[in-house]
């Protein structure tokens, strides 16, 4: 059944999160959809450790710290998060409200949408090699939902990050054989899961080699074996029935391309007193969105989800008086904020 | 100084370095399609380029966390350097990248 609410969000970056702030103020009730299993964004994907120096107020902190702030910040506001799934859908309903439809079948109606999408959506990297996407799905793999599905095949992983060691290291026992390949003899990943697959190599559990896959052989979706270029240059034709790359993960426009908005160059032009696109009820901030003199900066975003608000308030309660309100004077605005 | 950048398709491009830019700035300031997500951050690999050999001597070596991220890029090969760690200064004039396959 639909999710009834005030505004749906997509993107649970920084200005996604400030975004159910400035709503909630408001007192409009949000919902958000990411693709990522935890709120953040490329704060807490690309560089959750990096600092950052131009928040105003916070003269250093890094994207985990300033996730994990907004977070506690919009606490009052208790929006629903629908992480993990990625937003595939929008149509608009006869009543004049959005319908946000996710490709795990939440279903959010609301009068406005706001698309705090960034660069879109983190899909994982796709390894160029010709051909693969007619294995993907079938042979190819870019994660592990059940391991069984594995049990007795002949697994090669590609990757040198934690995602592949501990796939490695998940798989050996159930796989009929399993061979791990990467660019080079050293790994970005804990070093007590390169001690453990060093030792399953020893062991002969595992198969390891420097190289990379250059070409894929099979039919009609399923793989019989991969070739392999080894640091010499030397290739080999090495037989298997599944791959997996591990490359970490990528940003995509995605499904957004598909919504039916006036996209420019992939992103949204709002206009700069409201943050609405040229679709009425849709509006979009943060990196996503474009007019004259836009800067991808945090802050810049943040401004933008303050003004979206203001005007997204119109268009939920379209027959009340919006009263502008300062949250150091205002009673009202710090019940909702549960500090009076 | 120049840079001579070969995109995707092939086609060299000369284009213009300035001092202490990162390579990654002028491709993308030149509208080159390098996706650059973490904004130099050394944090995503996908400003990743190959440096042509007569010009690998002539870079700092990687650091280690330019090591560990090219572990995260696709098609890596010995020449491999990520274009936001590679600083433009004159000695790298007529330097020659070319920029990797997405």
């Amino acid at each position: 059944m639909a999710i009834e609410t005030d505004v749906a969000i997509l993107g649970a970056g920084p200005c996604g999160l400030f975004a159910v702030f400035e709503l909630g103020l408001l007192d409009l009730r949000a919902e958000v959809v990411d693709i990522l299993d935890r709120p953040g964004g490329q704060c807490t994907e690309l560089y959750p450790e990096k600092p950052i120096y131009d928040i105003p107020g916070l003269p250093i902190v890094n994207g985990q710290e300033l996730t994990d702030r907004l977070l506690e910040q919009i606490k009052p506001f208790h929006a629903g998060f629908h992480l993990s799934q990625m937003a595939n859908g929008l149509k608009r309903l006869d009543d004049g409200r959005w319908q946000l439809s996710t490709d795990a079948g939440t279903d959010i109606v609301a009068p406005v949408v706001v698309i705090a999408a960034g660069a879109g959506s983190f899909v994982p990297k796709r390894p160029p090699i010709a051909g693969i996407d007619a294995y993907e799905g079938k042979s190819v793999h870019y994660a592990v939902r059940k391991m069984d599905a594995f049990r007795d095949r002949d697994i090669v992983i590609a990757g040198g990050g934690d995602s592949a060691l501990d796939w490695t290291l998940n798989l050996a026992p159930v796989a009929r054989s399993l061979t791990l390949v990467h660019h080079r003899d050293g790994f970005r990943a804990q070093a007590h899961s390169v001690n453990r697959m060093r030792e399953l190599v020893a062991e002969g559990k595992v198969a390891f080699h420097v190289a990379s896959i250059k070409g894929l052989h099979g039919a009609n979706g399923r793989l019989e074996a991969v070739t392999l270029s080894g640091a010499d240059k030397k290739e080999w034709v090495h037989a298997c029935d599944s791959l997996l790359p591990f490359f970490g993960l990528t940003i995509k426009l995605g499904p957004i391309a598909e919504f039916g908005l006036n996209l420019h160059e992939n992103l949204i032009p709002v206009d700069m007193a409201r943050f609405e696109s040229a679709t009425p009820g849709i509006f979009a901030i943060g990196d996503i969105a474009t007019y004259s003199g836009k800067l991808k900066l945090i802050l810049c975003g943040f401004h933008e989800a303050a003004l979206m608000a203001q005007a997204a308030f119109h268009v939920c309660r379209p027959n009340e008086k919006l009263r502008f309100q300062y949250t150091t004077s205002s009673s009202s605005l710090q019940k909702k904020l549960g500090v009076a | 100084m120049k840079i001579l950048a070969t995109d995707r398709n092939g086609q060299e491009h000369v284009l213009e370095g300035r001092n202490d830019w990162s390579v990654m700035e002028i491709l993308r300031d030149a509208g080159l399609p390098v996706a650059a997500e973490c904004g130099g951050a050394c944090a995503c690999a996908t400003c990743h380029v190959y440096v042509d050999q007569g010009w690998l001597d002539k870079l700092p070596p990687r650091s280690d966390a330019e090591t560990d991220m090219l572990d995260m890029a696709l098609a890596v090969e010995p020449n491999s350097r990520l274009s936001c760690q590679i600083v433009c200064k004159p000695e790298l004039d007529g330097i020659k990248v070319t920029i990797a396959p997405e």
